[in-house]
Order: structure tokens, then sequence, then C-alpha cells
């Protein structure tokens, strides 16, 4: 069997007596989606920023696409292919939603010391950017100032940011994040878009999506990975039901 | 703003003296901790400004020059030190918090960009002022008889108002101490320097906090101008050139931390003062005598400098950083 | 297309600059002469500085250092009867951006408070680098007894000659700064300031673009220094003085921050209101204080920001 895209082993972090990380070992295969779910405070965050580079881990490995990356910082890493999604909307307020995106597709564009021409009116930014954009389903919001645009929509645009990049993998810290019904399935028909084409890790509370869309689902508690399985073995495992899915049986 | 601002405060060595006294060694060293002592004053107050505001006050300096000027002038008037003393440290308050009621609320929110140069403008304003009230020619403050002496230390005659300056920071630091770690004021003030945000959600009056804290830094200001007076000249620029010292231990230290205040300021003050008097002595091993002449001077007034550069390289947080987050 | 008020305005001063000399030599004015140069230079430093922080919003409080140290390797060089520009100006800019580029190793290590107090204290110490260089007058300073040599090209011994020349340089920094704004470097730099962790995220070693925009930044300073030495016939270290680059700091928010042309804008209003004001006063630091203060306070983008504003088209 081919090696996972990302291989995590023994991964540790603390902060100050907390430790939010537990000798977490995980594996994501190529063109998956991995879900990782668990109660609030079980150290989800705390893992996509280790994963991602903004974090330092305090010990273990991380491999993705078949090299070590634990000591790679986060730009090295983002241009390796890994990309990642942020929980609380991280984006560039005052540029356009087209202007975002297209910096997502300039930073993986060679390098960025040209001092003369307009960027705005490069085509091999624009186009690329235009693109994903539709692909999230903001074609018409291209020219607006990302302040004025909506919550669901800036979850849309960081999205469409992070596929800008032309990832292998996607590390999507909770996309549904604040969005109502609506809004939450047309997020799950763009990730289920998705499939197959890229590999993803997504952390979510939103247990329909979850159970929807994971082809694997990995239960986070106190840092710890107590179980992993498919959307049916986890719903079925004992420690999960005590521990996450509470008494609550409609699942 | 116009007048250049000298190399602060130590006498210069004496170049061409090959050997070093220990005696004027130890006197050296006694004057680094003594201004030492006073960039504790200034720093602590400063720090807590930056850690619990988030405000960049350039104008700690002028409230500084302020309490040196109040204090120089009303004991010349009144030919009394304790009356200036006891006159120039509540104006001086006073006119600190009356600052942070009317300009610098209205800053808190604003940038540092804007923070900047408000204070600037401060500084501008308040330079002219004293110039326009007290002239452009520095003061020099006479003290009482029983301070003029020397005290006997270790065999060396040491000034006796230095020795006290060092007694009165030393002071001061001890209550700070009980001040920040016993009581409930310390607490917040704690707990604002390293999570700013999490004070004003534990339902504290947040704007109250901070003119308290405000008025602790003036008033710690005006002591260190009300104390510098008899040292120092007490001329209009005086803050800005200790205000940049004040800033490196800051940087040095830590923000928001009065231990690192306190760790830093010494180890500015002795570097400062020793660099400078005993750097071109030091080079004369090695060099020639103009070698050493040009080079001790200029590396001596650079020494702090690259302390602190070496510092942020290895620690750019600052030896004891407040902020945990 | 509709062209900003603001934009017309701008044309309209540097016209204005363009056509000043006319009236000076007819009306035998020379002060103007030089006081309009001193704000060309001056603004040539502030846009340098309006890169780094309107745009990359690194507020620099140590921008005057490298005026300083412009003007010192013209005039030190000078005094050792070297005076070929060929020789002191590449000199002058390449001392610039390599103090720039340590100055940034360090200072961009920190963020916020830190990084304004570091750049502050850094820049602190060149100036009493300068005090301490006996050699070269201390604080006194040393005059410049010959203005650099352009081989006979250009002689910067004619005001009005000089004066075109300084103008040149200032619309040549000003068109590289619009192209630069725009560029893919300048949308790092801009990227940067408005979220620096989501730029790492997407890509970007953001370091060297930020040391990149800091060096230019402190050659386009050079740049300005080696010229003041020029216009001034002097150096002294109150050039690199941190109040010198608190003005910088004013000049661009006072011009407006959001824009090319800001500091241009605002060095010739800071200039001529400091000059206003010492015609009427001499203690003007007093008034010009407060003034800062309420221009802080109140008038948030600046000069261009307000003709924007009064004529009903925000910028």
């Amino acid at each position: 069997m081919a090696e996972p895209m990302m291989e995590v082993r023994g991964l540790r972090k603390s902060f100050g007596g907390v430790v939010a990380t537990d000798n977490l070992d995980l594996d994501v295969n190529a063109g998956e989606i991995h879900a990782v779910i668990g109660p609030n405070g079980a150290g989800k965050t705390t893992l996509i920023g280790q994963l991602s580079g903004v974090l330092t881990a305090d010990s273990g490995t991380i491999r993705f696409d078949g090299r070590d990356i634990t000591r790679l910082p986060a730009y090295a890493r983002s241009r390796r292919g890994l990309a990642r999604s942020f929980q609380i909307t991280s984006i560039f307020h005052e540029f356009t939603a087209l202007d975002n995106v297209a910096l997502a597709v300039q930073a993986h564009d060679g390098h960025s010391f040209h001092f003369f021409r307009n960027a705005r009116r490069e085509e091999r930014l624009r186009a690329p950017a235009r693109e994903a954009l539709a692909r999230v389903g903001l074609a018409a919001r291209a020219d607006t100032i990302a302040r004025h645009m909506s919550h669901g929509e800036h979850r849309q645009l960081e999205i469409a940011m992070a596929l800008a990049t032309e990832p292998r993998m996607l590390l999507l810290d909770e996309p549904m994040a604040g969005m109502g019904p609506d809004e939450s399935q047309r997020m799950v028909e763009i990730l289920h878009g998705l499939k197959g084409r890229h590999t993803i890790l997504l952390i979510e509370h939103d247990m329909d999506a979850v159970f929807a869309l994971a082809d694997c689902i990995t239960v986070l508690v106190y840092g710890r990975a107590i179980a992993t399985g498919t959307a049916d073995e986890i719903r079925a495992n004992e420690d999960v039901r005590i521990a996450y899915l509470g008494a609550d049986e409609a699942v | 703003m116009r007048g250049r601002t000298a190399p602060p405060l130590s006498p210069v060595g004496k170049p061409g003296v090959a050997m070093v006294d220990p005696s004027l060694l130890f006197e050296q060293l006694l004057n680094g901790v003594q201004l030492g002592i006073l960039l504790f004053l200034l720093a602590s107050g400063l720090t807590l400004v930056f850690g619990i505001m988030d405000l960049m006050n350039l104008a700690h300096g002028s409230l500084y020059m302020i309490g040196a000027y109040v204090a120089a002038k009303v004991t010349i008037l009144a030919n009394s030190f304790l009356l200036g003393v006891a006159v120039a440290l509540p104006a001086t308050l006073l006119l600190g918090v009356a600052l942070e009621l009317l300009v610098f609320r209205r800053l808190y929110a604003r940038g540092h960009l804007d923070q900047v140069l408000a204070t600037f403008g401060m500084i501008l304003f308040f330079n002219e002022l004293v110039r326009l009230i007290w002239g452009p020619a520095g003061v020099s403050v006479p003290l009482p008889e029983i301070l003029r002496g020397h005290i006997d230390l270790f065999g060396l005659p040491y000034p006796t108002y230095r020795v006290l300056v060092i007694l009165v920071g030393l002071g001061v630091a001890a209550f700070l101490y009980w001040l920040v770690v016993k009581t409930r004021v310390g607490m917040l003030i704690r707990a604002g320097a390293s999570r700013r945000e999490m004070v004003g959600a534990l339902g504290v009056d947040v704007a109250r906090l901070f003119t308290i804290v405000f008025g602790i830094g003036a008033a710690l200001a005006a002591l260190a101008g009300v104390m510098a007076g008899p040292i120092f000249s007490v001329t209009v620029g005086m803050g800005e050139s200790v205000l940049i010292l004040t800033l490196v231990v800051i940087v040095v230290g830590g923000i928001g931390s009065i231990r690192g205040a306190f760790v830093g300021a010494l180890l500015i003050g002795v570097t400062e003062t020793m660099g400078r008097a005993f750097l071109s002595e030091i080079f004369l091993l090695f060099m020639s005598r103009d070698g050493a002449n040009t080079a001790g001077p200029a590396v001596a007034s650079m020494l702090v400098y690259i302390i602190m550069a070496v510092v942020l390289v290895f620690r750019p947080q600052g030896l004891f950083p407040a902020r945990t987050g | 297309m509709r062209v900003a008020p603001s934009t017309v305005f701008v044309a309209l001063l540097l016209v204005a600059f363009a056509a000043l000399p006319v009236y000076t030599v007819s009306f035998e004015q020379p002060f103007y002469l030089a006081l309009v140069r001193r704000i060309m230079i001056l603004a040539i430093a502030a846009l340098g500085l309006n890169l780094i922080m309107g745009y990359g919003g690194l507020i620099s409080m140590g921008h005057a250092a490298f005026i300083g140290i412009g003007g010192y390797t013209v005039g030190i060089l000078a005094h050792h009867d070297v005076t070929s520009a060929g020789i002191q100006w590449p000199l002058a800019l390449a001392f610039a951006a390599a103090v720039a580029l340590v100055f940034g190793l360090i200072s961009l290590r920190t963020r916020g408070v830190y990084f304004i107090m570091i750049t502050l204290a850094l820049a602190q110490m060149m100036f009493f680098l300068g005090v301490s260089l006996e050699a070269y007058g201390g604080d006194d300073g040393l005059p410049v007894l010959s203005r650099s040599d352009f081989g006979g090209a250009i002689d910067l011994g004619d005001d009005v000659t000089f004066y075109y020349f300084v103008y040149a340089l200032l619309l040549a920094c000003f068109w590289l700064m619009s192209r630069l704004v725009n560029s893919r470097f300048g949308m790092v730099i801009r990227g940067i300031r408005s979220n620096e962790a989501r730029m790492q995220a997407i890509g970007f070693a953001t370091l060297r673009y930020q040391l990149t925009a800091f060096v230019l930044a402190g050659m386009m300073a050079g740049l300005a220094g080696a010229l003041l030495a020029n216009h001034t016939d002097f150096i002294n270290p109150e050039m690199a003085h941190w109040t010198r680059s608190a003005e910088l700091l004013v000049m661009v928010l006072l011009g407006g921050m959001g824009s090319i042309a800001g500091p241009i804008v605002g060095a010739a209003a800071l200039l001529l209101l400091e000059e206003l004001l010492a015609g009427i006063t001499e203690y003007w630091a007093l008034i010009l204080g407060p003034i800062m203060i309420v221009i802080v306070l109140f008038a948030r983008n600046g000069l261009l920001g307000m003709i924007d504003r009064w004529s009903g088209r925000d910028g």
C-alpha cells in the first residue's frame, strides 16, 4: 500500500502545564477526507497549528508527501503543497476577493521580486484566481472588497485561497464555523466536489457534514486520539459515545 | 527639539592613564548603579504602560523633565530642597493624570503610529513651554548642607546624595514589588500585562485601571526627574536623552515586566557608565593612543545598543517577558 | 475615467515645483529655491518611509539614521578630498543599504511597540556614533567644502541646476514607488501589513520581502542624505537624530498614508508650516506640537484625504 500522504507519529505539545497534544499518531491517505472531531478544548486547532507549521511541536514527527516536514516553517510547507484554511477568518480585508486569491496564486508562482509590472494585470495570476473563486461559488463576487462580504462568503473565500495554491493536501479548520444551514449545505457540496482530487484533513463540529463527507474519522479528546475508523465504526464505538457523542443516540 | 542631545550622563574617562585605579573603578560602578536606578524608575512605569495599555508614549521623558524643572525652581525660590520635592511630585503627577484623561484616553484605541506622533507633538510642546517659561539655559539645583558631603564606603568617599538616590531607588523597587505581587491592584496589573483582553472581560473598570497605571508611571518619572536634577543638568531636552536609554532598558528587560526593568536598568546603567569611563583604557591595551581615543568613545556610545541587539538575537521578547501569549 | 481631486492637486504641486526657479530667479528670492529644494530632498526620504510604513505597516522611528549615513559618507569623503560623485554616491547608497540590512535583520524579529523602540534605539546609536567622531567634528559637525563632482555633466554648485537635479530624482523616485506599490512585490508588502500570518500560510517567506523593502527605503534615505550634504554644505549628527525620524513620520501621515504622493505633499506642508510659524513666533514649536496632536486625532487620511473628502469624493 502506498505511503500515506501525511503521517504523524508521537506528536506532543504542552503549554505550561496543559497538554494540548498527547502522543498523537495519525495517517491521512491520498485522496481521502479525514475528519478530526472532538469536544472543545480537545486540541484540534493546536493540531492544525502544528501540522501547518505555525506551532512547533515539542516532540514527534510529521511526514508529508514522503518527506519530513517537522522542522519546516509554515511558508515552506505551503510551498510543498500543504494548504490551510483558518477557523477564525483570516483574509485580506481591504483587498477584493480576486486580489485575495490572486495573492495565493502569486505565492506559488516563483518569487515576487518583481517591481514594475502591475500585478493586477497579470493574467497568469488572475485567471487561476478566478477559477478558484468559481469552484467555491464566488465568481460573481470577484471584485467585491472582502470587508463587504458576508461571513459565509468569507468562509468560502478561505477555501478558495487554499485551493489557489494548488495544494496536494488541505488542512481545513472548521470551514463551516458560524454558518447557517443553507450555507453549510453549500459548503458540504463544495467539499464533496474536492473529494478525490485533493487530500483533506477536516476539523469540524457539524456532525452531519462529517458523517456525510469523511472517509475516515479520528476522535480527539484531551489531545489524544481515542478512536480512528470509518463513520460506522466511530458511531458504534463505545468510548466515543461516552466521551463525545454522549447519550445522544440520534446521530 | 532642535538642540542636539549630548551623550548623557557619565564623566569622560581620562585618556592617557594607563592603569585603572580600583577606587575609580568602584566609583564608576556606583555611578552606574545610580544611573541604573534612575533608569529603573523611568522604565518600570513606562513598561507597564506599554504592556498594559499597549501605548507607545514618547512623552514620558517630558514628565521627567517637568519634575526636574519644578523641583529645581521651587528649591531655588523657597531655598528648600524638601519643599522642591514636595511640590514637584504631586504637581507632575497631576499633570500626568490630566494628560491621561484629556489626550491619552483617545489614543489607546488608535494605532501605534498615532500614539508616536501625538506624543512627539507633546514633546515639542513641553520642550518649548519649558523654554518659554524658564529660558533656554540649564538650571543647577543647590543641595541642602546635609546632602552635600561624602559618605565613606569601604574606604572610598562617595557623594552622600548619590547614595541617597540609590537607597530611594531600591526602596521604590521594594515598594513596587510589594504592590505588584501582594496587592489587588498589582494582581490586575500583572494580569493586564500578560493578558490584556481578559482583564476587561473580568468586569474590571479598565479605564480606571489605565489611569492608575499611567499615574504610577507619571509619579515614578517625576521622582526620577526630581532626584536626577542635582546630579545631571536640568535642561530642555533632558527627557529625550534619557528616554532612549529607558527604551533600551525596556526592550532588554521585556515589555510589561518590572523585574525585567530592574535587571535591564542596572545592566544598561552600569554598562553605559563604565563603558564610557573605561573603554578607551581597555582599548589602550592593544591599540595606539590615537586609535583608542577614536575607537573608545565611538564603541562606548554604541555599547548599550550592541547589548540590546545581542539580547534580541537570542530572546526577541526580552529577558523577562511578561506576555505569555 | 474621472480623476480624483487629490491627483490634480499633486500634479499642480509638481508643476509648481518645476516652475519655481523661474520665479525665484526673476524676483531674486534664492531663499524659496533652497526651501523647496530641501522639501524635495526630504520628500525622497519620506517616499521610502511611506513604502515600509504606509504600505508595509512597519513604523520605523529610525529612518533619519540612513539620511545621516548618506550625508556622512559624502561629507567624510569630501573632507578627504574625494569629491567625485561616481565614488561618493554609490558608496553612500551602499553603506545605507548595508546598515539597513543589519538594522532590518535585528528589528524585523519583533513587532509592534518593540519594533518601534528598536528602530528608534538603533538610529539613535548612529547619532551617538556621529557625535563621538571627533575627527569629523563630533556634535558640531563638519562643513562640506566642495559639492559632489559629476564631472561637468551636472554642476551642483549652480543652485538652479542642483534644484532641477533634485527635482528629477524626486520624479524618478515617485515613479518607482508608483510602479512598486502595484507590482508583485508591492502586493506582498501590502499583504503582510494586512495579515502577516495569512501571507505565511499561503506560502510567502515574509521576512525577505520586508527586509528588501527596508533596505530599499534605507537607500532612498541615503540618497536624500547625500543630497542634503550638498544642499546644506554641512554634515552633523543632527541629521540622524530621532526627532528627524519623527518629522519624516509626520510628513507621511500629514500627506496621507494611503497614497503614493502623500509624502511629497506632507513634506511640503510640514516645512511650509514650520516656516510660517517661525515667522510668527520664536516659540513656534509651541503651536506645532498641538497642531500635530490635532492632526493625528482628527485628520486620519491626511491632506490628500481631506481634499478628496471636501470635494465629495472619498479617496
